[in-house]
């Protein structure tokens, strides 16, 4: 399979004396839908930015569909869409306009790329804006424009930086129908997100950054199945106050609140097993959700860890 | 010298910048047309009136040349510093450098955009001028190709000041306190022959200076210098800032971090 993204080594350090990634690589496959997760200030908007030639490297190879970025610079632009973090389309244009030029810049026939900017905002859920000054969106509308945008010159790679920040729940799920649709139809996708739910529910594979060193390159699946222990909140039918002690291996009950009970479960044991050993205490249960999402503990466990050894590092 | 893609890409910048002139018209051509026929009517008419010949023609019709460059010149620079700048400024400058497209189509196209502004604020003068001068042109070749070299060397001029600017103070201080001085002092109100010896020689120092003579001559035939010798300058200016302003783009300054 043909890698997408090749990252050899890659350092920067900003003139102001940062050193923002400290000889991160990483490969991304053709096809893949790969989260790049990370605390603020890791080095993902950097690592996205050095990608995209918005940020100088300080050292380290980047390839991009096997092109090397400096000596295929045009090539690898063309197979390249890119939607940053930050709003960075001019608030004065309409939003068929700054479709319509980004897919000049890349040199689509006008005919072509009136036809491609139909296409796309129509997609997003945007064509009735098209006359609108980009001003005038709302946080989500202008984030759908920007993918849009990415997209009109149809790449082979699609980079989102943190895309749906801002965006309500409803149109988050659209969006991620969209993404999934197009990752189906072919297009690799990189996402960075603080939405680690978006990150599980979309991405096959994913890496953690975190101080400018990548301290977890794995696929999703694997990553999750490393996570032994699950938390979940049931709701009782009626209030109780009754002793929840048992004596059922890998489960622990804690009472929450009058009519809430946390039941964590380790070594495989699954929520059935809490539901009948409260049906065995007399509490019938009606409810339950997860405490956390799982993605959520595994990605702070990482970054505890990751700053245990830099503190070794240091120290 | 463009392929399919990048002659697209051009156009594209092209037209991007002449829809921002047009759409904020109020601020970019009404403003300096006001101002030039404040000049024709208070400098050419009223005081000019008063004050007889210069180098041998009335008064309005040596100051239109000046004028009328004075509108290429301040208009070619300050369209493409204020919309260069302001692409910086709001990072919709990212969309053209994430794309496919050369740093010489990327100048080509602001500086086609300052130019065009610069010679359409240059040809309203123009037309204003005629409702209180006679306009007889010496020599159109030379008239026209000093209005598009110079118009070429100040839009080149705004795209380096913006490229350094940091904030909108940045975009105004050159305009201000050196472009304005250069032109008052270029010869467009005056011949240099009424100078003493020693400010004669300074005045020749003064790029605009040379720009503003040689437009002169293309309309009226007079000069107070050597046109070849204008026209040389004009070219070396126009290839050394051309220079500049590529190595500035590949470097990123101003513009990558």
């Amino acid at each position: 399979m043909t890698v997408a993204i090749s990252v050899n080594n890659l350092e920067k350090v900003y003139a102001s004396g940062v050193v923002a990634l400290k000889g991160v690589s990483l490969q991304v496959q053709q096809g893949d839908f790969f989260a790049l997760l990370g605390p603020n200030g890791a080095g993902k908007s950097t690592f996205i930015g050095i990608l995209s030639t918005l940020v100088k490297r300080s050292n380290g190879r980047v390839q991009i569909f096997g092109r090397d970025v400096d000596t295929h610079v045009y090539r690898t632009k063309l197979d390249l869409g890119v939607v940053p973090q930050e709003i960075n389309f001019s608030q004065f244009e309409k939003v068929a306009d700054i479709v319509m030029t980004q897919a000049g810049y890349y040199g689509l026939p006008r005919k072509l790329a009136a036809q491609r900017t139909e296409k796309y905002l129509k997609q997003l859920g945007l064509w009735e804006k098209r006359d609108v000054r980009s001003r005038l969106l709302s946080g989500g509308m202008k984030r759908r424009m920007m993918i849009a945008r990415a997209l009109v010159h149809e790449p082979r790679l699609l980079i989102l930086d943190e895309p749906t920040a801002g965006v309500d729940i409803e149109l988050r799920r659209s969006m991620w129908d969209f993404l999934l649709e197009i990752n189906r139809a072919g297009t690799t996708i990189v996402l960075t997100t603080h939405y680690l739910e978006e990150a599980e529910q979309l991405c096959r594979n994913i890496a953690i950054i975190d101080e400018g060193r990548i301290i977890e390159d794995t696929s999703m699946k694997k990553l999750l199945l490393e996570l032994d222990t699950h938390a979940y909140i049931l709701d009782a039918e009626a209030d109780f106050d009754r002793d929840l002690r048992h004596d059922e291996p890998g489960l622990s009950l804690h009472k929450v609140d009058s009519h809430s009970i946390e039941a964590v479960l380790s070594g495989g044991r699954d929520i059935n097993s809490a539901i009948a050993v409260l049906d065995r205490l007399g509490i019938r249960i009606v409810s339950m959700r997860n405490k956390a999402n799982r993605l959520e503990q595994l990605f702070l466990s990482r970054l505890r860890a990751g700053e245990n050894q830099n503190e070794k590092r240091d120290g | 010298m463009f392929s399919d893609h990048r002659l697209i890409a051009f156009e594209t910048i092209v037209i991007k910048e002449v829809r921002r002139f047009m759409r904020i018209w109020t601020q970019t051509m009404l403003p300096p047309v006001i101002t030039i026929s404040l000049y024709f009517v208070i400098f050419g008419n009223l005081v000019g009136s008063r004050i007889g010949e210069m180098g041998g023609f009335r008064y309005m019709e040596f100051i239109v040349p000046g004028l009328i460059m004075m509108a290429v010149i301040q208009n070619s620079y300050s369209n493409v510093v204020s919309s260069f700048f302001s692409q910086k400024f709001q990072r919709s400058v990212e969309e053209l450098l994430v794309a496919p497209i050369p740093n010489y189509v990327i100048l080509s196209g602001f500086i086609a955009g300052g130019m065009a502004r610069g010679l359409c604020v240059g040809f309203i003068v123009t037309l204003v001028s005629l409702f209180f001068a006679e306009l007889r042109i010496f020599s159109p070749l030379i008239m026209i190709s000093v209005v598009l070299f110079t118009s070429l060397v100040f839009s080149l001029g705004g795209f380096i000041n913006a490229v350094f600017a940091n904030n909108f103070d940045d975009v105004s201080i050159i305009p201000t306190f050196v472009l304005t001085p250069l032109i008052y002092l270029g010869g467009v109100f005056y011949s240099i022959e009424l100078l003493p010896p020693f400010w004669q020689l300074v005045s020749r120092l003064n790029p605009i200076f040379y720009m503003v003579n040689t437009f002169r001559y293309g309309i009226l035939g007079t000069s107070d210098i050597d046109v070849a010798w204008a026209f040389a300058m004009l070219v070396l200016f126009a290839v050394l800032l051309f220079g500049a302003c590529i190595w500035l783009l590949r470097r990123g300054t101003g513009i990558r971090s």
